[in-house]
């Protein structure tokens, strides 16, 4: 077959060639300089290419030639630490072979380090049976244990499986019809990996913001989008849950943002511990970086070569959290090509494909039986970044109806400075049902009507802050001001939480428990003694309740809360006193 | 260079040559009038059968008779180190009698994307010698903020201000001004160039200036010229280099102007749906490379149509700018200068520039009880307006006077007032010492004990 023709036509990242056969998807090299693309149009004898790199001074007439493969991912050990742009090519590597700080075009270089060799052990022997997806040994990646799989598609009796150091494309097993298997597999990104079934999602994604946890709780393999206006909080939460989420895997994806907050990751993960673990975080990430000014089209690619990366993991049963930001970009991206080549558009020009791609996405998510029978999940978070802020446009609304958990941010209270700058009132997760059983067992059985109290009394606070606009707050009667006192604790001691704090970071599903049940504790005991006469001013003014805003901020949280609670029940117990 | 005479079509700022040999996506293009004048342009699209061309200096005096030579490459700025102290046209041609630029490298404009593995995370704190910025939304050298401004808001002024007094403290050495005029006013530009040869700046600074009645087109390579140079000053000079760019509204009507005669399904408002992806070939150009010493820092200015901060402009700038420093009327009206709003305005990387060792430990307490205590403040006007004074409690009349003394001592200042960072906290502090200490409750009791007036007193 003839892979060889020419171009046609260039406008930006979009190429037309002339004849060379095609399929939908193939990865084409374009120009003198061989530029990788991907079809993504057929008409006649010319096909349309989304080109990955800039595609300035490239000329018609200069050769195209289709590599006949669909756009893929390496997938074997070396993944965990690597920094890859959209098509997972590694961007130290690329800063060495291009001589510059700057990205250059036509150099590519391979997903996996060729050289580096891994230790490879053997789970299986000469004669067992395997199929896709089956284990065959595993390699130290970090403190991850890499787990070598058949590919998907493959089969067979193991005839020959060796044990030692090798390098990724080294055979390490060979079957009875003669296929070798290597440590690394290619995977096309824009097919989802197969799976034994989906399971329910049932047991919470601890992430270690008390909002989001306390709340509004995302379980593993659920999905979750954070749609916020600029500077209200999307990355910086985004990058908490890179941070704390206790996945043993997760996977970043800089799609179309800036390229400092990526510098800053790669900077700090490798100094942060792992909660769980104690190890450095960076040594169970995978980041991707295509940042807004890397060419578009590999932005597009982006989420699915961290998508086919996730799936990977998950199928050697880890939990792996993806946390993309921003969808909005990938999106735009669709609408960039889309409106290149000239198709129909849908709603604000996007294409009318936005919806099906965004829930084929997200459908991706999931917490799965593997092939091989282990319990493995894929949570996804995208952040949405709505033009104006505006949640009615066709991103955030494609996306709200997919996704079960939404955290809706609030530049009110960014602007205010109340970070996490979660509302409230908007957000909601549709877990909460399925995990009860798991909060009843592992936090209390107390756990869900506490956070019901505290919604309840959110809530209270934004009716009675409608009357507050028109009389002011000395105008409501006791009771009531007391309800709004315990909002704003609610609000500044359990919502709001400072993710530059050393401490305040990450607050355990304990100390949630803890501070939540504190402050309803002082409700109480300040509703009570407000009924049996003792002046609300009294009331507010207790020092324990000083001392509890700060108890978050210390080391040993329980003793201080445990210091905290006894004052407030002397304090409580005086007052009352004098009232009798 | 092989000349055409084969336009096909003029149709506003492009041109449609046919018959040619293969030409380059992106090319510079020269099109020669009958007059004998030579306009400049770039291909926009590319095919055996026609090229799309788009003219900067404007299409007028075009017509199907002037040749078209393509040039084989990518339009490049000549740099050398006597760039600085030039002042060049929104196309790169000198302005000031002067000579051309002898050049030692010739660089394309359009600028590379930086290795996001090569970036180094922004954190030298400068001090601009404003309180609402150093004091509250910090700038640090590799970043990009931008002033949200309105249309007769005093935007240059504080532009003006911050290129003559940024430093970085405990470096002598002084930045390097790129200054980037796109549509702005004759009348503007003169103030501009006024101040940079009263203060000086004029030598350690290099000027591109398209003016209003430039062709718009012209406005779509300015800025990249000027941050070629920066770049160029940057890393191959080594000298921390501030980009200020002004205005990038009308840079952005610009690019609508020719999405429009592309004929392009139009995004929000009528602006080309790539803008934020074209933005960002413009702010993403800042920033600091591991292992070199130079820096590139942004000030870009942008006014917002009808005072609008959720228009495209400003919200697509908002989305890549790393904060922002928002310019507000009733500030203005209320003749407080710099009026700049807080409570919308953020810098993001104010955390890795302030604090122990870079400002002072008590930098960021002091910030985040000022922001909770104006903005509760600013709220309790609204409701005094309609309520009254005598409906607040004691608490709460606190909190409004709190918002009128912030804007009165710490926002206020003079046009040539220099505070350094020290002096900007010591504002602060005097103003949170009105309020009573259990309120500040964003402050832990050490850093009170500490710096808190009433307790240093003693
Ligand atoms: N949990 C938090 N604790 C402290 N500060 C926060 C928190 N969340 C957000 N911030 C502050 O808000 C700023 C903006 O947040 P962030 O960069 O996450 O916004 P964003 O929604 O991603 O904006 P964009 O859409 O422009 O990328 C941060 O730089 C930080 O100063
Ligand atoms: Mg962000």
């Amino acid at each position: 077959m003839e892979v060889k023709g020419t171009i046609y036509r260039i406008a930006g990242p979009v190429v037309t060639v002339i004849d060379v056969p095609t399929k939908m998807y193939d990865v084409v090299k374009v120009g003198n300089e061989g530029l990788m693309g991907e079809v993504i149009g057929i008409e006649g004898d010319k096909s349309t290419i989304q080109v990955y790199e800039d595609t300035s001074g490239i000329a018609p007439g200069e050769p195209v030639e289709n590599t006949g493969m669909p756009l893929s991912v390496e997938l074997g050990p070396g993944l965990l630490e690597s920094i890859y742009d959209g098509i997972q090519r590694p961007l130290p590597v690329l800063m060495g072979l291009m001589k510059s700080d700057f990205i250059e075009r036509g150099v590519t270089a391979p997903g996996l380090d060729r050289d580096r060799e891994w230790e490879f052990t053997p789970v299986v022997i000469k004669g067992t049976e395997v199929k896709g997806g089956d284990i065959i040994g595993t390699v130290p990646e970090t403190h991850i244990e890499h787990k070598i799989m058949v590919p998907p598609t493959v089969s067979g009796v193991v005839d020959d499986i060796k044990s030692g150091s090798f390098k990724v494309t080294d055979c390490i097993c060979t079957l009875a019809d003669g296929t070798e298997l290597t440590l690394m597999q290619k995977w096309p990104v824009r097919a989802p990996r197969p799976s034994r079934k989906k399971l329910m999602p049932n047991i919470p994604l601890i992430t270690g913001q008390r909002i989001l946890d306390g709340l509004f709780p995302l379980a593993k393999g659920g999905t979750a989008a954070i749609p916020g206006p600029f500077g209200s909080g999307k990355t910086v939460t985004q990058q908490q849950l890179a941070k704390w989420s206790d996945t043993e895997i997760v996977v970043y994806i800089g799609c179309g943002e800036r390229g400092n907050e990526m510098a800053d990751v790669l900077n700090e993960f490798p100094e942060l511990a792992d909660p769980k673990t104690g190890k450095p975080l960076m040594e169970r990430t995978v980041l991707i970086a295509n940042t807004s000014n890397m060419p578009v089209a590999a932005r597009e690619a982006s989420v699915y070569t961290g998508m086919a990366i996730a799936e990977y993991y998950r199928d050697m049963g880890y939990d792996v959290s993806l946390m993309a930001d921003s969808t909005s970009r990938w999106a735009e991206a669709m609408r960039e090509i889309s409106s290149r080549l000239e198709e129909m558009p849908g709603e604000e020009g996007y294409p009318a494909y936005l919806s099906a791609r965004l829930s084929e996405f997200y459908e991706r998510a999931g917490r799965v039986d593997t092939l091989s029978g282990l319990t493995g999940s894929v949570t996804v978070i995208g952040a949405v970044s709505p033009p104006g802020g505006d949640f009615s446009e066709p991103v955030t609304q494609n996306t709200l109806r997919i996704v079960k958990v939404f955290w809706a941010l609030d530049a009110k209270l960014s602007q205010k400075r109340h970070f996490p700058s979660i509302n409230w009132l908007e957000s909601y997760s549709l877990y909460l049902d399925l995990l009860s059983d798991w909060y009843n067992e592992q936090v209390s059985p107390k756990w869900l009507q506490l956070r019901g109290d505290a919604m309840e009394i959110l809530q209270k606070e934004s009716e009675l802050q409608e009357i507050v606009q028109l009389v002011g707050s000395d105008a409501l009667p006791e009771d009531q001001q007391l309800t709004m006192e315990v909002a704003r604790m609610l609000r500044e001691i359990f919502l709001q939480q400072n993710a530059f704090h050393p401490v305040d970071t990450f607050c355990t599903m304990e100390h949630q428990y803890g501070l939540i049940k504190a402050i309803l504790k002082y409700s109480d005991m300040a509703n009570n003694a407000l009924e049996s006469g003792v002046p609300l001013e009294d009331i507010i003014s207790v020092k324990s309740k000083d001392d509890l805003s700060k108890v978050k901020f210390e080391k040993e949280l329980d003793e201080e809360l445990d210091k905290v609670l006894a004052t407030m029940d002397n304090e409580f117990e005086t007052m009352r006193e004098a009232v009798k | 260079m092989k000349e055409y005479k084969t336009i096909n079509e003029v149709s506003g700022p492009l041109i449609f040559v046919e018959k040619t040999e293969p030409v380059g996506y992106n090319e510079l293009v020269y099109i020669k009038l009958e007059d004998g004048t030579t306009k400049r342009g770039q291909v926009l699209d590319t095919s055996k059968d026609i090229v799309v061309v788009q003219v900067f200096e404007g299409t007028g005096g075009l017509n199907r008779s002037c040749g078209v030579r393509f040039t084989g490459e990518t339009i490049k700025l000549p740099v050398s180190i006597d760039l600085l102290g030039r002042i060049l046209s929104g196309s790169g041609d000198p302005l000031d009698g002067g000579p051309r630029i002898v050049p030692e490298d010739r660089i394309d404009i359009n600028g590379a994307a930086m290795n996001p593995y090569a970036r180094k995370p922004p954190e030298d704190f400068i001090q601009t010698g404003i309180s609402t910025i150093d004091g509250m939304n910090t700038l640090v050298r590799g970043q990009k903020l931008p002033i949200f401004s309105g249309s007769g808001l005093p935007h240059n002024d504080i532009a003006l201000q911050i290129a003559r007094q940024a430093k970085v403290p405990g470096s002598e050495e002084a930045f390097a001004v790129v200054f980037a005029g796109m549509g702005i006013t004759n009348e503007e530009a003169q103030t501009f160039m006024q101040d940079f040869e009263r203060t000086g700046a004029l030598e350690r600074a290099v000027v591109f200036l398209n003016l209003a009645d430039d062709p718009a087109v012209e406005r779509l390579i300015t800025p990249r010229l000027a941050l070629t140079a920066a770049e160029y000053l940057a890393y191959e000079h080594n000298m921390h280099v501030l980009v200020v760019l002004t205005d990038l509204t009308n840079y952005a009507e610009a690019l609508r102007q020719m999405g429009a005669a592309r004929e392009e399904v139009p995004g929000r408002r009528g602006y080309p749906g790539y803008m934020y992806t074209d933005f960002s070939t413009i702010y993403e150009r800042a920033g600091v490379i591991k292992g070199r010493k130079g820096s590139v820092t942004q000030f870009p200015i942008l006014s917002m149509p009808g005072d609008d901060i959720t228009h495209p402009i400003p919200d697509l700038s908002g989305y890549i700018t790393e904060g922002q420093i928002v310019v507000s009327r009733d500030l203005h009206r209320k003749g407080i200068y710099p009026p700049i709003n807080v409570l919308p305005s953020l810098s993001r990387l104010m955390n890795s520039g302030i604090g122990e060792g870079k400002t002072r430990e008590d930098h960021k307490a002091v910030s985040d009880q000022m922001y909770a205590a104006y903005a509760e403040g600013n709220d309790l006007r609204g409701l005094v307006a309609i309520v009254g004074k005598e409906a607040l409690s004691e608490r709460d009349r606190k909190f409004l006077e709190f918002a009128d003394m912030f804007e009165d001592q710490f926002v206020r200042q003079g046009r040539d007032e220099d505070r350094d960072i020290d002096t900007t906290l010591e504002i602060g502090w005097n103003l949170l010492a009105e309020l009573p200490e259990a309120q500040l409750t964003r402050i832990d009791s050490e850093t009170i004990a500490k710096y808190h007036p009433a307790h240093r007193a003693k």
